[in-house]
């Protein structure tokens, strides 16, 4: 019968009505400001520098300043200048470090090129969106100290990511640190076989010896 | 008036004491001449008109908005509350969130502050006058309502024929912004409402007139006396509880629907198809003032169907009586524009073609039958108990067995709807 549509039509939206007040697993809206959906995983805004150390940000940065994502970088908003120094990084060994690391976000497409092409796993993708400002040339532009950020924040935002990031890391400490052990035991072995060579009637090794450990240092 | 009001109880009586007391007190101080106070009285009831029917008018929106998020599963506005000055957190900010009642008044200072373009090539005086007529013509129509047992600004022996020469005269303005605006969108758009609206006006007298006849009078206060106490003992009095009542107060509110400009019938302006019909070339404030006629044409038309159909500030029980007869009118009306709300909320737009069908195939004819049975409902008033029972059924078959045939005739060829391929 003509209108029988419109009634049930009616009750849905009087059920729509009624259960938008108990049944909350209805209703869509998330109120933002006071809350706010998670972010997935894969979520990018910005990059943001990964620290070692969260007591020390600016010593422990990972960056060597290599400048690669400066000259990959496609609007080109990464500005670095080297240090004149070198500090050890987290394998103890001298590196550069970037005395001026800046990340211009107005110019930012957030494209990952940087995290890319970063041979040091040192620059990650942050998922911070409320970025808001009154001043785009005082609080858009990062500096070093705004975009250094703890290896823990990349586990809590990243946590995939960051394990394999992690144990590979660990792993090429692990072999950088097996081969400087062998090294430093061949070493130890050459030395200690320096003193027993006088005794042994073999003047030839001795004239090459100085010539070989250069390389072995 | 007065004399009558002497025995009524006091809240019922208490705005007119009020009224009569300022007055008085007016002319005691000024010693107003007879005409002065005559004008001041007067001015007071439209004063308060315009007051009580410009916040429900504001109210209305923000209910209109809630309701409509609640039947779509959302919260709907909730955000904008009272601004308060804190020292704590530094200058000004909406701690008093009032579940967002006092949106209305933001969205009213947004309208007032926006730019009001007029565009180069308007009539520039049609194009002003267009919105001040839509809300004049649509604000005159509350005239003769009666809102209480007391309250009727201006009692007319011709309400009903009042309310409607008033009602269409908004359609002159609606034409008037159409073709002031010199923009051909907006003159087609504006035909296209024209036409939607005169197709509409005659279901929605037509559907009137049956009460008219039943009561034998026009005035809305006598066709609201008329529908006192029970019928079968049980029964309250109002027309929509008899068989032609009730369809004529359905034609009614299909009618109404089409005439106030509401989804499902609100092509004229279909916010997601076209640019705003008739209303492209208005903004700020005027465009405000459209809508605020809209609204005030809505809120008429519902209060006159209540006046007609639902027992207007009748109580449906004696004993209901305690609560003063303008609460009963505002009560009623407020569920009216709430079933209004739920029927936007609900249906989807109609096309042109489809509305005016529905009009000239579907409801004229149905009205007129509905007049017979009118008729008939009339001239066998006075029969015995047993044959009221076969007047009933006979009044029911000849509307519902139209209704019926008429239906499956309307919606052959189009309903059900079957699909292809979709399940």
């Amino acid at each position: 019968m003509l209108g029988s549509g419109i009634l049930k039509g009616l009750a849905v939206t009087a059920k729509n009505f009624a259960g938008s007040y108990y049944d909350p697993k209805r209703m869509v809206t998330v109120e933002y400001p006071e809350k706010a959906t998670p972010v997935p995983e894969n979520y990018r805004s910005f990059p943001f520098l990964v620290t070692e150390n969260a007591e020390d940000p600016m010593g422990s940065l990972r960056c060597v300043a290599c400048q690669i994502c400066e000259k990959e970088c496609p609007p080109q908003c990464i500005i670095i200048e080297k240090s004149k120094d070198k500090k050890p990084d987290a394998a103890g060994k001298m590196q550069l470090y970037p005395a001026v690391f800046n990340i211009d976000t107005s110019v930012c497409m957030s494209c990952q090129i940087c995290v890319e092409v970063c041979p040091f796993d040192s620059i990650k993708m942050d998922q911070v969106f409320e970025v808001a400002a009154t001043d785009r040339f005082t609080d858009l532009l990062l500096t070093r100290e705004k975009l250094a950020k703890p290896n823990s924040y990349y586990h809590k935002i990243h946590p995939t990511e960051a394990d394999e990031v992690d144990t590979r890391l660990t792993a090429e400490r692990q072999a950088a640190a097996d081969k400087a052990k062998t090294a430093a035991a061949a070493k130890a072995a050459a030395a200690a076989a320096k003193p027993v060579s006088p005794t042994q009637p073999a003047p030839a090794p001795v004239a090459v010896a100085p010539k070989a450990t250069p390389p072995a240092a | 008036m007065s004399a009558a009001l002497g025995t009524e109880p006091f809240l019922e009586r208490a705005p007119l004491e009020l009224r009569d007391w300022f007055v008085q007190l007016l002319t005691r101080w000024f010693h107003l001449p007879e005409l002065l106070q005559w004008v001041l009285h007067n001015l007071i009831s439209i004063v308060a008109i315009l007051a009580v029917f410009g916040l429900f008018f504001a109210f209305t929106t923000i209910a209109e908005r809630k309701l409509l998020g609640r039947l779509q599963n959302r919260l709907g506005p909730n955000r904008t509350g009272l601004p308060k000055f804190s020292r704590l957190l530094g200058g000004w900010h909406f701690k008093h969130k009032l579940f967002g009642l006092t949106q209305p008044f933001a969205d009213a200072i947004k309208a007032l502050t926006k730019e009001d373009i007029v565009p180069a090539g308007a009539d520039k005086l049609l194009h002003f006058l267009a919105p001040v007529i839509v809300v004049a013509f649509s604000l005159m129509t509350f005239a003769v309502l009666p809102f209480g047992r007391h309250y009727i600004p201006v009692e007319m022996d011709a309400a009903l024929l009042y309310f409607f020469a008033a009602g269409s005269a908004t359609e002159l303005a609606i034409f008037m912004a159409g073709w002031s605006s010199r923009n051909k969108y907006s003159l087609l758009s504006a035909m296209r409402a024209l036409a939607q609206l005169i197709s509409y006006e005659l279901p929605l007298i037509l559907s009137v007139v049956p009460v008219v006849l039943i009561t034998g009078t026009l005035s809305t206060q006598q066709i609201v006396i008329a529908q006192g106490g029970l019928t079968l003992g049980f029964l309250p009095h109002w027309f929509v509880f008899t068989p032609w009542g009730f369809a004529g107060f359905i034609i009614f509110l299909v009618s109404a629907l089409a005439e106030s400009n509401r989804s499902p019938f609100d092509l004229p302006e279909a916010e997601s198809e076209l640019v705003a019909g008739h209303l492209t070339e208005y903004s700020g404030f005027k465009y405000a003032l459209f809508f605020m006629a809209e609204y005030f044409g809505l809120t008429a038309l519902s209060g006159l169907g209540i006046t007609i159909f639902l027992g207007g500030w009748q109580a449906p029980y004696g004993f209901l009586e305690f609560i003063p007869s303008y609460l009963w009118f505002m009560g009623k009306l407020v569920l009216m524009i709430m079933f209004f709300i739920w029927i936007r909320g609900t249906l989807l737009r109609l096309r042109i073609d489809q509305l005016t069908r529905l009009s000239w195939k579907f409801l004229v004819p149905l009205a007129l039958i509905n007049l017979v049975n009118a008729a008939f409902w009339s001239l066998t008033a006075d029969c015995s108990a047993p044959l009221q029972i076969a007047r009933w059924a006979a009044s029911i078959i000849v509307i519902v067995v139209p209704f019926f045939f008429m239906g499956r005739k309307l919606s052959a060829g189009f309903a059900p709807r079957t699909y292809r391929y979709a399940p």
